[in-house]
């Protein structure tokens, strides 16, 4: 759906040439929500400033839906824009227009009807969950709400992406999650591709199907959510998995741990324990667990534990082996003593 | 100094008069500085830097433009203008007169504070707006004017008491006006009865149109 090559953007400064978007190449699937993930001025913002044109990309193609909207007049490219729906971080609502009015801008911007405008729009209304807040000014409601009046002016007329610039960031986290669930609605509903762009990695692993995060205006690692969550490979990568999965263990628990100290992934359906007490039968080796949690990933389990494993040295040797056969991934966080 | 009230009583149709014309000139003049400063202050806006309809030339032929006029002192101005104002309204005295200078001094002036208030937007609502899909007219109607709705009568009040102090200076080409009997009675022949009144009459004028203005904007504001 969204082809994205050899980007960059390059911005000028007074201390220069910066590189807001350094050569990045992604592709994003029709009916998928895309999340992409890093700290402020990553550059994940102008990249997807570059997906609608807001901002002009120095170098490089991005093609939505198969036009390439570089090459468009700027007629052309406000049609495009109509089936590219965005949302804000601040929502950006008119705030001297109701609710209806600043819904009914998308419309108009289409040429509907003024007499389907309505209907519309009181459809919309239904599908945000703001029916009663028709003619209220955006002054008069909460984040969420401000957000749902985003989103429906976004959809107002049935794009085909929808962009979403740390749409959530601004939101507190029970707001964020019916938010997400909304996302997630209207992604499976109405099959809409999302790209959301964030800092925060709970968003992703809540909703992403795939993912890339970004550094100094570069990708530097994407793929499935589930398998970056399982095995990251790069410390950035992990850095942001920390945030949400931490395995941190407290300095005087550490301090007593005399075995050798793993940490094991379980993916899918492994049943984890199980496997983890088939090797303490098996091998003369006593395991002890200190930290780990299942996580449900797009519906998918991920389990990670973290393990304490005492004996001879030779025996937690094999029993590793055997771990790592069964199981998705074995780190040794620190030999025993 | 002392204050006369039978000389006052005397002078009041004067006073009355004075007063219509400086509200004639002040309407003309406002009316004129909205219809062409509105749009220039709008085309400033929107041509600028990173805007959606952004044109260098425009830009700064216009900014180039609205800064000369601001820059010449009205009273020069008022003079120079004498053949225009004879080809607009075929006289170059009386209050008629006066309000083509106050109309031309008004209107760059009232579309700086026009460009002010649209700079006060968040950029993040054009920015949405233009995602949108919108047209450009669309963006000046639906989305600047009403954000901007509250900024824009604000100017306008600022320019109304701008224009009661430029006024009094029409009295160079006999345009008269409550300010012009304030010179022509208090500075040229010290009428002290005269000055304070014209002076207090126009004290209050001017608060009750800052209180109005500012009651209007405070209520156009959602």
């Amino acid at each position: 759906m969204i082809n994205i090559h050899n980007l960059s953007k390059i911005y000028l400064t007074k201390k220069g040439k910066v590189k807001g978007v350094d050569n990045v190449s992604l592709t994003i699937n029709e009916g998928e929500i895309y999340g992409i993930v890093g700290y402020s001025g990553a550059g994940k913002s102008s990249l997807v400033r570059c997906i609608n044109l807001l901002e002009r990309p120095t170098s490089g193609i991005i093609t939505v839906d198969g036009v390439d909207l570089t090459t468009l007049k700027s007629e052309e490219l406000r049609q495009a824009r109509l089936k590219i729906g965005m949302i804000f971080q601040h929502f950006n609502l008119v705030s001297q227009k109701t609710v209806f009015e600043n819904i009914a801008f998308s419309l108009k911007a289409a040429k509907v009807p003024a007499n389907k405008i309505n209907d519309r729009v009181e459809e919309l209304l239904v599908m945000v969950g703001l029916s009663d807040k028709r003619d209220v000014f955006p002054g008069q409601l909460s984040g969420g709400q401000k957000q749902r009046v985003g989103i429906a002016r976004a959809l107002a007329n049935n794009p085909k992406v929808l962009l979403c610039d740390e749409a959530t960031s601004a939101l507190d986290p029970t707001t964020t999650k019916s938010i997400l669930k909304l996302l997630k609605k209207i992604n499976s509903e109405l099959n809409i591709t999302i790209v959301l762009i964030t800092h925060e990695m709970d968003v992703v692993k809540e909703v992403c199907h795939r993912m890339a995060i970004m550094q100094n205006g570069k990708v530097v690692e994407n793929g499935n959510v589930y398998d970056i969550f399982a095995s990251p490979n790069k410390e950035l990568t992990k850095e942001f998995i920390e945030s949400v999965i931490s395995f941190e263990l407290p300095d005087a628990i550490l301090e007593k741990v005399t075995g050798t100290l793993v940490k094991v992934v379980f993916k899918g359906d492994v049943a984890g324990e199980s496997v983890v007490s088939d090797t303490v039968q098996k091998f003369a080796v006593k395991g002890n667990f200190l930290h780990g949690s299942i996580d449900y990933i797009q519906d998918a389990p991920l389990g990670i534990f973290v393990m304490e494993l005492t004996g001879d040295r030779a025996e937690i040797k094999e029993a590793l082996k055997y771990i790592e056969e069964r199981t998705a991934h074995v780190e040794v966080i620190r030999h025993g003593v | 100094m002392e204050f006369d009230v039978q000389h006052l009583v005397e002078l009041i149709p004067e006073i009355n008069e004075s007063f219509l014309q400086t509200l004639y000139m002040i309407s003309i003049a406002l009316a004129v500085a909205i219809i062409f400063g509105l749009p220039i202050g709008i085309l400033i806006f929107i041509t600028d830097k990173g805007l959606f309809l952004q044109n260098g030339i425009v830009n700064q032929v216009l900014g180039f433009i609205v800064n000369m006029i601001r820059s010449i002192p009205f009273i020069i101005l008022l003079v120079a203008l004498i053949p225009l104002t004879d080809f607009l309204v075929n006289t170059t005295i009386g209050p008629k007169a006066a309000s083509v200078p106050l109309s031309v001094a008004a209107i760059p002036f009232f579309a700086r504070l026009v460009e002010t208030a649209l700079r006060k937007i968040d950029y993040g609502v054009i920015e949405a707006a233009i995602a949108a899909g919108g047209t450009p007219w669309m963006i000046i109607k639906d989305v600047l004017l009403p954000e901007a709705k509250s900024g824009i009568i604000s100017g306008i009040t600022i320019t109304v008491v701008s224009l009661v102090g430029t006024s009094a200076m029409a009295g160079v080409v006999g345009g008269g006006g409550i300010g012009d009997l304030a010179i022509r009675f208090g500075y040229y022949r010290y009428d002290d009865t005269i000055m304070i009144t014209t002076v207090v009459i126009l004290i209050v004028f001017v608060q009750l149109i800052q209180l109005i203005g500012d009651k209007i904007a405070k209520a156009v504001d959602k």
